[in-house]
Formats: structure tokens, sequence, C-alpha cells
């Protein structure tokens, strides 16, 4: 970044209607990695506008779904530009993927744990400009050097004089004014804000019910429709006889997709009453006889052959033929739904000549393009309305659910808000994958690990959502960067491989290998903590393998392996310290580890289990320690570490879709079960102080707990899990 | 017609007597501070409180509410316990995505007015109907036990 001349980051310019406009881009991550940035026309992707009134406001692209990024964004900006937190206003960005690109996609997205990792210097670096710029307006004023003048909670001070002025005084001034060249960021021994645990700026209107979801959207004349989608993946509409449903006072319309039919009414009640009043006949189509066995029997089957290289060093197979001890493992991780507690719902209003979409979504460009393409309307004539998200963690990158909800509306004439029940959330989620690992290591006649060879079979979400959703654009193919795309037009998904193909440990001769293998007609995406959710289960239960094959305490072995990887051995010992390791357990307890670098952040926890006699899990505590570099908001981290442990205990003792003759066996949450606060570990976070560039924290405490909870029914039973979720029948005392 | 007193106004609507309060309250009335979530009474986000007790929205029909009187999200900061525990999900920052938030401060609403000084078990019995997706669990633990210890005096109501 510092190679870049201020003039193609930022320009500052009047405001429609008066103020300071201050425009300026965002820079990729894997950019910002290497330090250069190329010397584009200036195209800004991020503004500032700051009113007469002092007012400043920021456009972002970066959505709201929990993760307390809309705080974090403004902390970075109010930081350097002198302001309190509470005078910094946020808008939904609309959708323009050449205004709002998320730089690491080149696209506007919410997601991967990349927003105060894409925008920690650029947000700052925006704020100190527009400050320079308003001091340099009030020295003008006065006639007096800008050194002697400075920026405090809104207003510029001049120095020896005591004279201030608000930046609301100086907007139209420092409108017209140049951007200096360089402006120094602060010393972040001065920071006041950075580092500070802020109030969430979100969080008045979620305690007294005024927060505005996609499903709270009113529009005059609305209609409510709710749907059922044919129940067999790929399955159609056959024939639907509609008279019942007719009959049911405020049923007004009843619309035919070609995999789905949907029920328009005066409000909801109407339109469940009608959807149940149907009689529908489904063409079944060619996954009838799908099963969760048939997709797992063709996940065994493709684990036999190789795969696409991911990471190879030194000679595992020699290594492995010389080994003292071989150990060889298959690891199994299931189908899971997102749940996010707000249904899927997306209101719509199309007219001849153009389309308004108001929804809760990860990805606005997305959404619009799809709504373009159902209505056959231009781009520019849809208009996407964003909102609070309840709850994102990968459903809604997705845009399905808008596609539907588009074809829907195309049929009706009033606007419709298309609200799912929470059955048809579950059982036409778009699933986390099952992946079918093979792993083996062989160990030295000290038990120390000499080869590794790890074998990750499953579903490519990269690939369907690179073909299917991203733009076949320039600016999507520099973020994505070369060894990236090298890799996919090999056949690897990087994000299927992500925390196998760069374990923190020592592994001197290590192979690592995709196999895609798609299970038919099942749709697969993101869910929260991606990659490294599946791989951190594996590598970390495997690792947990070895040490016992070595006869070694768990942190001890881990220890060993972590001489040239300080952060990652920092958190372990942290970890293990807090969680008094190695003290006594009563019986029916046990602890396991497990460490994770992933998002930029190393992440150690610690959790502790009991299991009874019947085989019944209880996760009773989980410690955290975190090093995610520089901390925004230390309550941001440790809100995102309690929820994403939460999330993944869940996942770890109940998560699990399974299909049966085509359709999710699941419904709703008596079987598909969410932890409760009865159920709820006690968790302690540890955040270790660091300099180092920020890391990503919504996803990655998600993807550490589940092998530490495995591996603490391990210590607490003899029983490894190899395979989630944990099942009561498998741990039940002989 | 049936008439409801919700947050101590009345309401007319015009609703079978089987709809749930829950649309009643968002699509007719356009109350929608609580939510939908599962339909069926396994996540508490329509939590409501009828004469001060909790009750799921989704199967609460209207004609079970008529004649009782209704709290929801939107009235109960006018409630002395109201006010302190949304003060309390201020104070100790509980909410995240904060979509079930509604439904959990009715229910700790109705815990406190029941209970005032609530055990971990009293409030274990209390929330564990009221799913929180995004784990805000052990705030929302910490914080009922915040509004309870905040003294009884102040703005009065109830």
């Amino acid at each position: 970044m510092d190679r870049v001349s201020r003039r193609e980051f930022l320009t500052a310019g009047a405001a429609v209607g008066g103020g300071l406009l201050v425009s300026f881009r965002l820079p990729g991550l894997a950019r910002l990695a290497a330090g250069v940035e190329r010397h584009a026309a200036f195209s800004p992707n991020a503004f500032i506008r700051i009113d007469r009134d002092g007012g400043v406001t920021l456009v972002m692209h970066k959505v709201e779904m929990g993760q307390g990024t809309y705080t974090s964004m403004s902390m970075l900006l109010a930081e350097e530009l002198e302001v309190g937190l509470s005078q910094v206003r946020l808008e939904h960005a609309p959708p323009s993927d050449r205004l709002y690109a998320e730089p690491s996609f080149g696209v506007q997205e919410t997601g991967g744990s990349t927003s105060v990792r894409g925008n920690w210097e650029p947000l700052r670096r925006a704020g100190a400009s527009a400050r320079s710029v308003l001091i340099a307006a009030a020295a003008q004023t006065w006639q007096v050097d800008p050194t002697a003048c400075h920026a405090v909670r809104g207003e510029v001070v001049h120095g020896p004089t005591g004279r201030r002025l608000r930046y609301g005084a100086l907007v139209d001034k420092a409108a017209t004014l140049p951007v200096p060249d360089h402006v120094p960021l602060k010393d972040p021994k001065a920071f006041t804000l950075i580092g500070t645990p802020a109030k969430r700026l979100d969080a008045p209107g979620k305690v007294d019910g005024t927060a505005l979801f996609g499903i709270d959207v009113k529009v005059p004349g609305m209609k409510v429709a709710t749907l059922a989608i044919c129940p067999v993946f790929g399955g159609r509409l056959a024939r639907v006889d509609e008279s019942k449903a007719k009959a049911i006072p405020g049923v007004r319309q009843v619309v035919r997709l070609d995999d789905a039919v949907a029920v328009v009414g005066d409000h909801m009640w109407a339109a469940k009453q009608g959807l149940a009043a149907l009689a529908i006949q489904w063409d079944p189509g060619p996954n009838a006889q799908l099963s969760t066995a048939t997709i797992v029997e063709q996940l065994a089957a493709a684990s036999r052959n190789s795969g696409h290289v991911a990471r190879d060093d030194g000679d595992p197979a020699q290594a492995m033929a010389g080994a003292a001890q071989k150990l060889e493992a298959v690891y199994e991780v299931p189908f899971l739904a997102h749940a996010t507690l707000e249904p899927l719902n997306c209101t719509v209003h199309v007219c001849p000549d153009g389309c308004d979409v108001w929804v809760g979504t990860q990805v606005p460009t997305f959404a619009q393009t799809a709504a373009a393409k159902v209505t056959g309307l231009p781009r520019e004539r849809v208009q996407v309305h964003n909102h609070l998200l309840g709850g994102g963690f990968g459903r809604r990158l997705e845009v399905d659910f808008i596609r539907l909800a588009v074809a829907i509306a195309k049929q009706v004439a009033s606007p419709v808000k298309v609200v799912w029940t929470r059955e048809e959330d579950i059982q036409h989620d778009m699933y986390r994958p099952y992946y079918y690992d093979r792993i083996a290591a062989g160990l030295d006649a000290r038990g120390m690990p000499v080869a590794w060879i790890h074998r990750v079979v499953g579903s490519s979400i990269l690939a369907r959502v690179t073909s299917e959703l991203f733009p076949k654009t320039w600016a999507v193919m520099r973020a994505a960067g070369l060894h990236q795309l090298v890799a996919m037009a090999k056949g690897l998904d990087v994000d299927a491989v992500e925390g196998a193909a760069e374990p923190p440990y020592a592994l001197p001769n290590i192979r690592v290998e995709y196999v895609r293998q798609e299970p038919p007609g099942i749709p697969t995406a993101f869910w929260r903590g991606v990659g490294p959710t599946h791989n951190v289960f594996v590598v970390e239960s495997f690792i947990d393998e070895l040490a016992a094959a070595a006869k070694q305490d768990p942190v001890a072995y881990r220890r060993a392996l972590l001489a040239r990887a300080p952060r990652a051995l920092a958190v372990l010992d942290l970890a293990a310290q807090q969680a008094g390791w190695g003290q006594p357990l009563s019986g029916g307890r046990g602890r396991g580890i497990a460490l994770l670098h992933a998002f930029g952040s190393y992440i150690a926890q610690v959790a502790q289990v009991s299991v009874s006699n019947a085989g019944a899990v209880r996760v009773e505590r989980v410690v955290c320690a975190v090093d995610c570099g520089t901390i925004v908001n230390p309550d941001t981290v440790r809100a995102q570490m309690e929820g994403g442990i939460i999330f993944g205990v869940t996942a770890a003792l109940f998560g699990e879709i399974t299909i049966k003759d085509g359709r999710v066996e699941q419904h709703n949450f008596h079987d598909y079960r969410m932890l409760r606060i009865n159920e709820a570990p006690k968790i302690d976070v540890h955040l270790v102080k660091s300099t180092e560039a920020p890391g990503g924290v919504g996803e990655p405490g998600t993807s550490a707990v589940m092998p530490a909870v495995a591996n603490a029914v391990f210590a607490a039973t003899g029983k490894r899990i190899r395979k989630l979720p944990l099942k009561p029948d498998q741990l039940r005392s002989a | 017609m049936v008439t409801l007193r919700i947050n101590g106004a009345p309401h007319t609507v015009d609703a079978p007597p089987d709809m749930p309060l829950l649309w009643v309250l968002r699509d007719l009335l356009g109350m929608t501070g609580t939510k939908f979530g599962c339909g069926v009474a396994l996540c508490g986000a329509c939590t409501v409180t009828l004469d001060g007790s909790p009750r799921r929205a989704c199967v609460t029909s209207v004609s079970a509410a008529a004649g009782r009187a209704i709290t929801t999200i939107e009235g109960v900061g006018a409630t002395r316990v109201g006010k302190n525990v949304q003060q309390a999900w201020l104070d100790l920052e509980v909410v995240q995505c904060g979509y079930c938030q509604s439904g959990q401060i009715m229910a700790a609403a109705a815990l406190l007015a029941r209970i005032p000084t609530p055990t971990d078990s009293d409030i274990d019995q209390a929330m564990a109907g009221n799913i929180c997706r995004c784990g805000t669990y052990q705030r929302i633990r910490e914080a009922i036990k915040h509004a309870a210890q905040t003294p009884a005096s102040g703005t009065s109501g109830g």
C-alpha cells in the first residue's frame, strides 16, 4: 500500500446536496499481503460522506449478520477521522460490483472472515485523509499553520488560541482542497478507539424490536406467499389441485413453477393453510432412490482414486515405507444445514419496466443478477434493498431463494413476500458437503511423524459458485490471484483443502490431495468455517491419534511439532494453561485440545466433556485462546468465539442431514437439533495481545471446537471419534 | 372481528379465530418485532406474554389471546422489568444477528417478573425453549443475572 499514490487510492470533493464526499478504493487481501497495487485508473469502492451537520456516513459493502462488522468498520474510520463512534452512521450499499466489490473476491460479498482483514488499513487511511483536508480547511479559515491544528471528536482545534470549528462547518471548504499525498497513520499506541470494547451500533434496535430484517419488510399492497419445493431433489411438479386451497379465506392465488408450488395470500396464515390444502403430485425424477448410504458409497469408492495435489513436500511414500509405525484412518463429516433463525425469505415486486427486491443477502450483486436473469430485465432495472440478516453462516451467500421468489413474483400482480417455512428451509437448504477423508501417517521410533498423506473427497462448492455465480470479470480473476486460478484450472478446490494443506505442524514429508465427488442432486454450499471446519476436525483428531500412538500427552506432542510456529505454540500453551491441562478430572470426564491456523488467526481450544453411561456427551467447558493479530474490538472477538463455539458444539453433538428416497429426513428443530442454553458449555476466551495484521474471527471458533470435543471424548472414554456427529449409542459403556 | 389488547392499547382485527397471534401481529398489525422461527413452538423466537406468562405466538390462536393483556417486544420496555432486561442486554452486549433476541428478552422478562433473583436452574428452565443460532447463551445468562441485580427503584410500571 505504501507504494500507492494517494490520488489513485482516494479523492475528496463536494457531495451532492452539500458536504464532503471522500471516495476511496479498498484493495484485496492477496494484494495487501504482497504489498503491491496495480496502477489502474482510480475507481473508488467505498464512500464517506460528512454532512454540514457534522454527521458522518459510511457507505459500506459489508452486511451485518451478527458478526459485528458495522461496529468494527466504523471504529477503523472513526479512529483516524477523530470522530466519536456514535457520530458514524452506516448505509447499506446498493448492489454494484464496480463500486463495492470486496477486493478479496472481486464481487460485493460479506463472508470468509474478510471484513476487518481487508479493510484494516484502507479505512484508516481514508479517515486520516479526510481529517487532513478538514484540518487544512480550518487552517485556511483561520489563516494559521495547519501543523498548529489538530482534530478531536469531530472538531478542528487551533492549539495556540484554542479556537474550534466543527467538521460540519468545514466540509464545503474542505471539498475544494487537494488531498495531501502522505498522511501518516496514528501510532497504534495512540489509538483511543481501536482495541477498546466499543458498544455495537446495531444493538439498540435489536433489543426493542425496531431492527428490520428482510422478513420484516412492508410494502404497500404486498401479499404473502409460502411455498413447497419438490421434496425429492431434482424432481418436478406434476400436477396440483388447488380447489380446496382457493376456498380458504385470504388465499388469493396458486403459483406453479417447474419444481415448486406457492400459495399467495393476504397473510402468512392464509398462505400456509392454502399450501396444506393443496393436493400436489410430484414427479420425483432421477434421485428417487437416493440415500445417504449411496452417497457415502460413492465417496468411499472415489477415495480410492488419486486426486489433485494440493501439497507435496518431501517424499511421503518413501518416508511411509521406512516408518517404524503406520496409522491409517477414514474420517467422515455429514451434510449440515445452516438453519439461520430467520427463515429464508425474499420480497419482490416485478413490473414491466423494473423489479424491486427486498432481502437480507451477503451478495447484493448476485441477487441483482439473479433477478435480472429471471425477469429478463437489464441489471440496472433491478433494485436490491438490502436488510439486516437474521443469520447468514453462508446460506445467504446463495441466491436460489431469490430466484424462486422472483419467479413467483413474475406471476403475481402485486408485491409479494415469499416466506419459507422452517421445514422448507431445512429440507431445501444448500448443505455443507459430506466429506470423506483418507488419512495416513508414518511415525519414527520416537513416535514423531515422518510421513503424512491426506486425501480429501467431496463436493466442490468453489467450482459451482465460480461457474454459476461469479461474473467472469477481470476483477474477479485478479482477486482470486494466479495461484488459485491455476489450481482451479487443474481441478483443485483450494477451499476444500484449506486447513489440510498447511497444518501448523512441522511435517517433513506431506502430501495432500483432493478428489471431487458430487452427491447426485444435493446442492452444497459454504457453511460457517468453510474448508477448515471440515479439515481441522480431521487434522486435529488425527494428530491426537498420533500422540496416543506415540504414548505422549496431546499438548506435549503438538508442542514438539511447533518449534517454528511461535504464534501457534503460544495459543496452545495459553489454552492448556488456562484450562488446567493435566489436572485430574472426576470420572467420565476428559479434556481435548485442538489448534487452528486459518483466516489469518491462531486459535487453540480445550474442551472438557462428560460422557454418561448411556453415552450422552455434555460439553461442560471450553477454553479458547485467540491470537487474531491486532484486535479492533475485543468484545466482538470474544462474542465471535463464544458464538462460533456454540455453533461448532451444536454440529458436533447433533448436526446431521440425512437423505432417504431422495429427500431430506429432517424437518424442524425437533429432528435438526440446536444446542440450547441448558446444554451450553461455559466458555472462557483469552485474547493474545499482538501488533500483527488483523486476522478473521467469524469462522475459526466453529472450526476448532469440533476436534477439541472429539478429542475430549477420547480422553474420557478411550473411543476415537472419526465420524460426526457424536452418537450416544457408540459411546455407551459396555 | 376481534379486539386485542396489545401493550395496553386496543386493536381490532379481522382475523379467523384459529389464526395464530404471530401472524396477526406481524401481517395484520405490522408489529414485526415478534419473529417467526419455526412455526411449531420449538424455537421461542415468537415469544410474547399473555397476562405476564410467556407464550409462543406461533401456536397461540387469536381467540385464545382475546381478552388477555398481550405484551410484545415493542411494549415490554414500558414495564420496569422489561426495561431492565433490555438495558442488561445492551450492557452485556448480548446480541449478534439479533433475530432471536425479541423472544429471549420476552422470556427473560417473564422469568424475572415471576422470580426476581433466578438461579442457574431457573434460567435453564425458563430459557431452554429459546434457540439462539448465534450462540449468545452465556451472555443471556449473565444479562438475566445483571438485570436481576438492577435496583428495583426507578421507573414504575409492571
